[in-house]
């Protein structure tokens, strides 16, 4: 089967609706199946990433530490658009540090968000064989 | 009468921040819960509006929403009040009637 690029867009903020859960879900089952899969959080989206993350009072799954492991499901693309960062007040250091280990370079510890203007998501995306949104 | 305005969603996602400030008369108050509480976050697209807002009612936010969200209390706007569920159903109380802005 050939490899396609698969592109999840993330656009909603994690506890308020169920989307952000259930795209975390489909992008960890997607991995599974060995293809070119990719991650974009904008919009409201830009909140999934943010650290710090406590649902203990609301009664709900913490689902943020799942994003941790989408590394070790080797996906290593995670593009968050600067602009919905900007207008939100939020910097790199407010969202998790997330990580893949390269095997080619003897695992070194990579970084897996990458900050991309609205010109290079516009591209991004284009470049994509399919697109799934939440 | 007074009325306590109820805000759940984010303000980037619909105008129900903006429509509640608008239509808040004087001794009414804003409790913003759920998804509402990214309009209590200061240097924010909406922070002015909700700054200049502040001359008028009382604002609050619910602090297990902002909590789960992972806003820390020094991000939240200076003089909005974070209140637990207690502290809502003793505005829900408090005040003579509630709209709430699904």
């Amino acid at each position: 089967m050939a490899t396609k690029k698969f592109m999840y867009v993330n656009r909603k903020a994690p506890y308020g609706t169920v989307y952000a859960l259930e795209s975390l879900e489909v992008v960890l089952i997607g991995a599974a199946f060995e293809q070119d899969v990719s991650v974009a959080f904008m919009d409201d989206g830009v909140y999934q990433l943010v650290k710090g993350q406590k649902t203990d009072g609301i009664g709900m799954k913490n689902f943020s530490p799942t994003y941790a492991a989408l590394g070790d499901y080797e996906v290593t693309k995670i593009y968050v658009d600067k602009d919905s960062m900007k207008e939100r007040n939020l910097s790199l250091d407010d969202l998790q540090h997330l990580v893949w280990e390269d095997e080619d370079e003897d695992y070194a510890e990579k970084n897996s968000i990458k900050l991309v203007s609205r010109d290079e998501l516009a591209k991004i995306l284009d470049e994509q064989d399919v697109l799934l949104n939440f | 009468m007074s009325m306590l305005h109820l805000v759940n969603k984010s303000p980037f996602e619909k105008n129900s921040l903006k429509v509640a400030i608008s239509c808040a008369l004087n001794k009414s108050a804003i409790l913003m819960i759920e998804d509402g509480v990214y309009g209590a976050v200061s240097d924010a697209k909406h922070s002015d509006m909700v700054k200049t807002a502040m001359n008028k009612s009382d604002f609050y936010v619910l602090k297990e929403d902002t909590q789960a969200r992972g806003i820390d209390e020094s991000k939240i706007i200076d003089g909005i009040q974070l209140v637990d569920y207690a502290g809502f159903v003793e505005l829900s109380t408090k005040y003579d009637k509630i709209q709430s802005w699904v």
